[in-house]
């Protein structure tokens, strides 16, 4: 019964998200005001079936209901509670709900958080959201039902995929998804605006959070993914460039486009069309990844269960809602004009430049990306490998590093080489100075590591100048106090950058691999590491049998000892091997030991052993990018907004 | 022409260079770095490229895994049904690699005509096989 | 014509080459054994493993031999429609039980409900090769000719089932 009651809400959903979508962008084109009030509640109504919806299936997991074939597919009685939960979003039909329940929130917080926003243009924007939601939920009804039934019932379920049986995984969908869908609202204002004509600075600062937040989650939703496969798949990377990676990575790169963009647009009422492009260019490249990962038009060691009538349904909406969006774009964006000529010495020409840039990346990354379908199309097959990425990526954002510095300390409207040229020469000096001493106390000198140390204390140290300026002359606390979040989070973010850059930078020059062959109590050495084995044992634990692996290391110096136990799993059910590395993480290194395969029937096995210096500061630098993200956002001046009643917005424009 | 008209052009000229050079840059990239993909019969019948990396997929023949020497060499047979490649790796295996299954090795012939892989890659499906593989099958069926 | 219909032409392009992408789908080239004599094979059945069946029992019937494994995921999303096959009493659905344990696959059998007339054993693949199986599932329907009349890779689908199985079925019973 509670199943169909799940299936019922999502088709009231459906219908309410058809009223929400309809019923106000017509009153707000025809001006009729009883329909334009409808906006937010069938907003907020349309979250509440989805939610009762997403309830029904979750209870479905709880509840052991093998009726239900999505739950026989994807649990199991012995299954845990915590993967019981996240597995509801473990395969396609769920992880589509939970799409669809993020966007009728996201949807739900416009109508609730945006009293400031005139009403017209809330329920344009509650109209584009109800729009898209009407995508989803027909996409969900006609080819994905999560709710279908199999009858007689299984006895037993088929159980969770066992890489899905993580905690970092069962959090990575719903942080990427809230990323992904969060660009949705910047999406829908961009259109709403559009459509109104509207495209201002108040249209910036009503959007700017929104894009902050959904950019915050995006960050964090690929770091989770990008540690998820360092320690779950057994292979010790982090980023394979592997299509489902792009698909998540090009709507960041964009994201941040957008972020800077409507800086400028808020600022200085420039750059309006570009603005109101690069955010319809973020919701596209949210819904391409989710055409290219569901699609099966790509190959990818991740891809979900394809199946080609749901490409198609997502390629229809793919050209409905950005071919409809774009076309709205070149009907309208000739109409809007910059309020302001912009110089190339000033901050919003820096800012234009990175725009660039970004751009350029995510056409880059796109190129290679699609480039084997168009291979395919002659006839060839093909996959890129990931030095060209890694190429195209290094070359297009170095010079975007060097352009962060400059910009943080450049003035608004126009500056003078003069007065940036007495800022900017310390910090050059100190970064150049500073970066090539660190690089020659690494294990080996390597121009690549002086380059990434030089790039990294850049931009730390232009960012402390920054701050620094701000302060230069005032009582400290009243002014750090009087500092707008806003400048924080913009910090944050840049510094994040450096700490990513010091990562990236030395694991990928000083990691040490080692594949070994090993006997139970062999010892060897790995970066002034002794790893000595100590034999495996089987254990046998909830839904899968594990081989466990005894190991204990030791510093050269002896003052440092760990024991690591990596585990090699068979999920019982699935029969499937699943790799359990083992790590000793640290600020400055982490140690990794993976179980390869037994070698033969003394006990021998495949070791492999990794020692990854500095590899933390990868993820750190994104969890700080991330938390500058939700600090701009908190900007005195949003909350000054959201306070406000309608009417003030536009004295509030004025005054700040 | 007035200084702004030149300075437009300037800059518009600046960025066409930069664009196109830009372009050249990211095409020639991308075709030192393109891998292609063959079959176990098209590496027989020599149409792997001999400088490069490529990527050859088939299924692992059953009883062919063996592991010579003490190392971590392992070798083993990969076939589409047609033809057969011995393939050479060293170094730990994936996990789902299994004989009768479909996986995908980067690398390059050696000497002797065996394919010495760089990385093994079976994707995490028992199901799986690999898509060019597949079609590649198929187009073949389809001419005889 | 203005510069910002760009976006619009370079989308279309792109979903172009991406519409390209979704119509090349592996499954719709027919397969070369189409219309030739389905390959012979005799093996044991899994419910009676001390007696074989034969492709020459099958002789004069139109059957449908469905290729399954118990380690196969995709196999469990088919069963619901192989059993829906079943129960419509046309034809005797034989499964090809390949590369297999035995005993995994009669447990799998009863976990999941058995809808096969009889299974064969396929332990080490070779019958699976001379019909040229190269993943699971696959199902084949086979004339009362002896020929191989239709071949599905990957899961039948309940459309699968209703737009192609179902018709080259009653076709060839007509």
């Amino acid at each position: 019964m509670i199943p169909e009651i799940g299936h019922l809400a999502l088709i009231i959903a459906l219908c309410v998200a058809l009223v929400q979508a309809i019923v106000p962008l017509a009153g707000a084109s025809l001006g009729i005001q009883r329909w334009v009030n409808l906006a937010v509640p069938s907003a907020l109504a349309q979250l509440l079936f989805v939610a009762i919806s997403y309830a029904c299936l979750t209870w479905a997991f709880l509840a052991h209901d093998f009726s239900v074939l999505y739950v026989a597919q994807n649990s199991n009685s012995e299954l845990p509670l915590i993967y019981r939960i996240s597995g509801v979003w473990g395969s396609h039909e769920g992880s589509l709900l939970l799409w669809a329940l993020v966007l009728a929130g996201w949807a739900g917080a416009v109508a609730v958080f945006t009293p400031s926003v005139p009403r017209v243009m809330r329920a344009r924007v509650l109209g584009v959201l109800g729009l898209v939601c009407v995508g989803f939920l027909l996409f969900i009804i006609i080819t994905s039902n999560p709710f279908e039934r199999l009858l007689p019932a299984a006895p037993e379920g088929s159980d969770l995929n066992p890489l899905l049986q993580d905690i970092g995984l069962a959090i990575h969908p719903p942080m990427l998804y809230l990323g992904y869908v969060g660009f949705s609202v910047a999406f829908a204002f961009a259109i709403a605006a559009l459509i109104s004509g509207q495209v201002d600075s108040a249209w910036a600062r009503w959007a700017r959070p929104w894009t902050n937040i959904a950019w915050m989650f995006l960050t964090l939703g690929i770091a989770l993914g990008s540690w998820w496969a360092y320690y779950e798949l057994g292979w010790g990377g982090w980023w394979f460039w592997d299509p489902v990676e792009n698909a998540s990575f090009m709507p960041w790169l964009i994201g941040t486009a957008l972020m800077h963009s409507l800086a400028i647009t808020e600022k200085r009422g420039t750059f309006k069309a570009w603005t109101a492009l690069l955010a319809i260019f973020a919701f596209a490249l949210s819904l391409l990844g989710t055409f290219l990962v569901r699609s099966g038009v790509l190959t990818s060691v991740h891809a979900f269960a394809t199946d080609p009538e749901r490409g198609v349904f997502i390629l229809g909406f793919l050209v409905v809602v950005v071919g409809g969006s774009l076309a709205l774009y070149a009907w309208r964006a000739p109409l809007l004009k910059s309020a302001a000529k912009t110089e190339l010495l000033s901050r919003d020409g820096a800012l234009l430049l990175n725009n660039v840039f970004l751009a350029v990346v995510t056409a880059a990354i796109l190129l290679g990306t699609l480039y084997p379908i168009a291979i395919d199309a002659m006839g060839g097959k093909i996959s890129v490998g990931p030095p060209y990425f890694n190429l195209m990526f290094f070359a297009l954002t170095a010079p975007l590093g060097v352009l962060i510095g400059i910009g943080m300390l450049l003035r608004w409207k126009s500056d003078s080489i003069a007065r940036l040229r007495g800022k900017l020469w310390l910090p050059a000096v100190l970064a150049v100075v500073g970066g090539f001493g660190l690089s020659l106390v690494q294990p080996q000198w390597h121009f690549a590591a002086a380059a990434g140390l030089v790039m990294a204390l850049w931009i730390a140290l232009t960012a402390g100048l920054a701050l620094y300026d701000r302060v230069r002359g005032r009582a400290l606390g009243s002014a750090l106090r009087s500092t707008p979040a806003g400048f924080y989070g913009m910090l944050l973010g840049h510094v994040g950058v450096a700490v990513f850059i010091v990562g990236v930078t030395l694991t990928s020059l000083y990691t040490v691999e080692r594949d070994l062959r090993m006997a139970p109590g062999d010892t060897y050495s790995v970066a002034g590491y002794e790893f000595t084995f100590r034999g495996v044992r089987q254990y046998d634990i909830h839904n899968y049998t594990a081989t466990r692996g005894g190991f204990s290391v030791r510093s050269e110096s002896g003052n440092y000892n760990i024991d690591l136990f990596p585990e090699k799993r068979i999920y019982r059910v699935q029969k499937m091997p699943m790799t359990e590395a083992a790590i000793d993480a640290g600020l400055t290194r982490d140690l990794f030991i993976a179980l390869g395969e037994p070698l033969d029937s003394a006990g021998t096995w495949a070791v492999r052993v990794y020692y990854k210096p500095f590899i933390r500061w990868i993820w750190l630098g994104a969890l700080i990018m991330g938390i500058g993200g939700i600090v701009a956002a908190s900007d005195r001046r949003y909350r000054r907004l959201v306070r406000s009643r309608a009417g003030d917005a536009a004295a509030n424009e004025a005054a700040s | 022409m007035t200084p702004a008209r030149k300075k437009r052009l300037a800059l518009v000229v600046l960025m066409v260079a930069g664009v196109s050079v830009g372009v050249s840059f990211a095409l020639q990239s991308l075709n030192q770095n393109i891998m292609f993909f063959k079959t176990p019969s098209e590496v027989r019948a020599g149409e792997a490229p001999a400088d490069r990396l490529f990527r050859v997929g088939g299924m692992v023949v059953a009883g062919s895994v063996s592991r010579p020497g003490d190392g971590l060499t392992v070798q083993f047979d990969l076939t589409d049904n047609e033809e057969q490649v011995t393939v050479k790796y060293t170094g730990i295996l994936p996990d789902l690699f299994r004989e009768g299954q479909g996986i995908i090795a980067n690398g390059r012939l050696d000497a002797r005509g065996d394919f010495v892989a760089e990385e093994v890659l079976a994707k995490h499906d028992e199901n799986y096989m690999p898509p060019e593989l597949a079609e590649m099958h198929k187009a073949r069926e389809a001419q005889q | 014509m203005n510069r910002f219909i760009m976006p619009l032409v370079i989308f279309a392009l792109m979903v172009g080459l991406l519409g390209y992408g979704l119509s090349l789908d592996p499954k719709k080239v027919p397969s070369p054994l189409i219309d030739k004599a389905a390959p012979a094979f005799s093996l044991a059945m899994l419910d009676a493993p001390q007696k074989q069946l034969s492709t020459a029992d099958m002789m004069g019937q139109v059957w449908v031999l469905n290729v399954w494994a118990s380690w196969c995921v995709s196999c469990r999303d088919e069963h619901e429609v192989i059993t829906r096959l079943a129960r419509e009493n046309l034809v005797a659905v034989i499964g090809l039980n390949y590369k297999d344990d035995p005993g995994e696959a009669e447990r799998w059998l009863r976990q999941f409900g058995n809808p096969y007339a009889t299974s064969v054993i396929d332990r080490d693949g070779r019958v699976g090769i001379d019909w040229g199986v190269y993943g699971v599932p696959e199902t084949f329907v086979i004339g009362a000719d002896g020929a191989i009349k239709y071949k599905h890779i990957g899961p039948v689908t309940n459309e699968s089932l209703e737009a192609e199985v179902l018709p080259v079925i009653r076709e060839l019973l007509s």
